[in-house]
């Protein structure tokens, strides 16, 4: 269907955006709490690690590493400021921080200001990229297993119990920001050196937006939800580019109609692992002998009914 | 059964121009069972969350005794109005936050029962757990769930090791309220009463020194009630608890608590061990109402 060129091209982008939504997904669908400021710290990432090589010569890993570090440092400011307020509140003022780090962005010439910088080497293949996001899976999957995971879920079910079960509800709130800000910004700065060329255009309120749908698509509080939600999202604008302008109609009512057809994302709640799956087939005799039990019970009263 | 656990003195909180709770004094002795009674809106939750830390008192402080030395559970606010005084509120004062409470050794169960309701039974107490495991953040991130990872990577060996105690932990006390067989359930899907048995469970999952139970009996049948009273005086023994707790079904009251402590519109009513309440006119009066003569 695709040539191999286009189709890694894709991967790489899939695994870039995985990489900002996995961090998303512990922010909004575990902790509760919705950002639409997250291209603000794919930004700062990305700039980050791309002014540090085109500048510093800095190696291309340690630069990814620093750009995760940055935005995971802003994070601390901005958690500060802003994670007292409650629900809407802090996701407009997330909103906030976004749109002014784009417009920063715009105005400050160091970095090359709306022409953007320019000459970043692009050494983001999909060897470097797939490496990144099994280690991003592997880690946030063991924490939200552990019991700091857990905090966390009880912060989203309810705010006051965790409390009163000794729960610091600002300490784990910001754990869970700077997380995300830090898979932000490796996301960022994995774009950046696969574009060679970044501007404050690539990152507008749109690309927050999308990654927040991605990860309500996939379903809020399942990583691999975030993983599927991911892939379809960014492989379907793809699949109808030939129907050019109206491919992101196609998009959007996709978007629609998974709300519709199923309102808590394609994975919402259910996560696959390993043991899981184990279960489920060995349970898979049982369940199938419950389902006929329960079919044949179902005719023979729609057979009373019917006398 | 002599040392003070908990002691109030002359709390008061105002809402605006409201008294919610006006001047309540009151010890709580280790290990009793202590009723806190009164008719609908007479500021017996407020106390409660002042007690948790949920709201900030007006004047009067609470001390709590649980921990050898005395330690300063919630302290009046200091700073009258004005931008000065508002400020320095902001910046300044630091009264103990609900967490920092439950540390202390004071858990609560709510009236409107708050359970993380799409987490199942297990998640639920195994979450309450968390005080009981020291692992930090840094080794969480690692796959120590893994069999074998702890003979590679052996800092992981305590993770795997608290995290097996905590499901013990979690295991023993579901048996003992008797939720076990309901562990794989959703809380919000569970019957009434077993969601309070929860909150319980929740709720002395922290080996708390202090329990506040809140209502812990509405919408329970009469046999579920005499159950629950059993089920309260078990886990005092088990756990060396004291218990503070509100009702309304005077049966329980009567039949559990060592002392009582009424209030009427949100100021002291009368004190005392059952047999006394029972037979105050006060206490009939703000019941009942006044007899006609």
């Amino acid at each position: 269907m695709f040539e191999w060129y286009y189709l890694s091209g894709i991967l790489i982008l899939c695994g870039i955006n995985l990489m900002v939504v996995l961090g998303l997904s512990l922010l909004t669908g575990f902790t509760g709490l919705f950002s639409f400021g997250h291209a603000g710290f794919m930004a700062i990432g990305a700039y980050t690690s791309g002014a540090l090589a085109t500048m510093l010569d800095v190696p291309f890993i340690p630069a990814v590493v620093c750009g995760g570090l940055a935005a995971m440092l802003v994070s601390f400011l901005i958690g500060a400021l802003t994670l007292n307020l409650k629900g809407d509140y802090f996701c407009i003022a997330t909103l906030g921080f976004g749109e002014a780090m784009r417009l920063i962005l715009n105005n400050v010439q160091f970095l090359g200001g709306a022409r953007g910088m320019t000459g970043i080497p692009m050494k983001s293949d999909l060897t470097v990229v797939a490496i990144f996001v099994v280690i991003a899976v592997v880690f946030m999957w063991f924490l939200i297993k552990s019991r700091h995971g857990r905090n966390m879920i009880a912060i989203r079910e309810e705010e006051l119990a965790s409390q009163a079960i000794g729960i610091n509800i600002f300490k784990y709130k910001m754990m869970s920001l700077a997380i995300s800000a830090l898979y932000a910004g490796l996301g960022g700065a994995l774009w950046a050196f696969y574009l060679g060329y970044i501007n404050p255009a690539i990152f507008p309120l749109l690309k927050s937006t999308e990654l927040t749908i991605m990860v309500i698509i996939g379903g809020l509080g399942s990583i691999t939800g975030s993983i599927v939600g991911t892939f379809f999202l960014t492989f379907l604008p793809e699949i109808f580019r030939s129907f050019v302008e109206w491919r992101m109609v196609v998009y959007g009512a996709a978007v629609i109609a998974v709300m519709v057809l199923r309102p808590q994302g394609l994975l919402g709640g259910i996560e696959f692992s390993p043991t899981g799956i184990i279960r489920w087939v060995k349970n898979l005799p049982e369940n199938m002998a419950a389902k006929k039990a329960r079919k044949l019970q179902s005719k023979a009263q729609a057979g009373q009914g019917g006398e | 059964m002599t040392n003070p656990v908990l002691t109030l003195n002359n709390v008061t909180k105002r809402f605006g121009g409201l008294t919610a709770v006006g001047d309540v004094s009151f010890e709580i002795k280790e290990g009793e069972i202590f009723g806190l009674i009164g008719p609908n809106g007479a500021g017996k939750t407020t106390i409660f969350n002042l007690i948790t830390g949920v709201y900030t008192i007006t004047e009067g402080e609470i001390h709590f005794h649980g921990n050898g030395k005395p330690q300063l559970v919630a302290e009046a606010d200091p700073y009258g109005t004005g931008f000065w005084n508002d400020l320095k509120r902001r910046f300044i004062f630091k009264p103990n936050k609900p967490f920092q409470i439950a540390e202390m050794g004071i858990t609560r169960t709510f009236q409107n029962i708050r359970l993380f309701k799409k987490l199942s039974v297990y998640e639920n107490v195994l979450t309450a757990c968390h005080r009981s495991a020291s692992y930090g953040l840094f080794v969480s991130f690692f796959p120590w769930k893994v069999p074998f990872t702890d003979i590679v990577l052996p800092p992981f060996k305590g993770v795997a090791a608290q995290e097996k105690a905590l499901n013990e932990k979690t295991e023993e006390l579901l048996k003992m309220m008797g939720l076990w067989e309901y562990k794989d359930m959703t809380a919000a899907n569970l019957p009434y009463g077993l969601q309070r048995k929860l909150e319980i469970a929740r709720a002395l999952a922290l080996d708390p020194k202090l329990l506040l139970l809140d209502e812990p009996a509405a919408g329970m049948n009469p046999e579920e009630t005499l159950a629950l009273v059993d089920l309260i005086k078990e886990i005092r023994e088990k756990f060396h608890l004291t218990v503070l707790i509100i009702e309304h079904h005077m049966d329980l009251v009567m039949n559990l608590c060592d002392r009582i402590y009424v209030l009427n519109f949100g100021r002291y009513l009368a004190q005392g061990i059952p047999e006394e309440i029972q037979s105050n006119k006060d206490v009939i009066e703000a019941y009942l109402g006044k007899e006609e003569e």
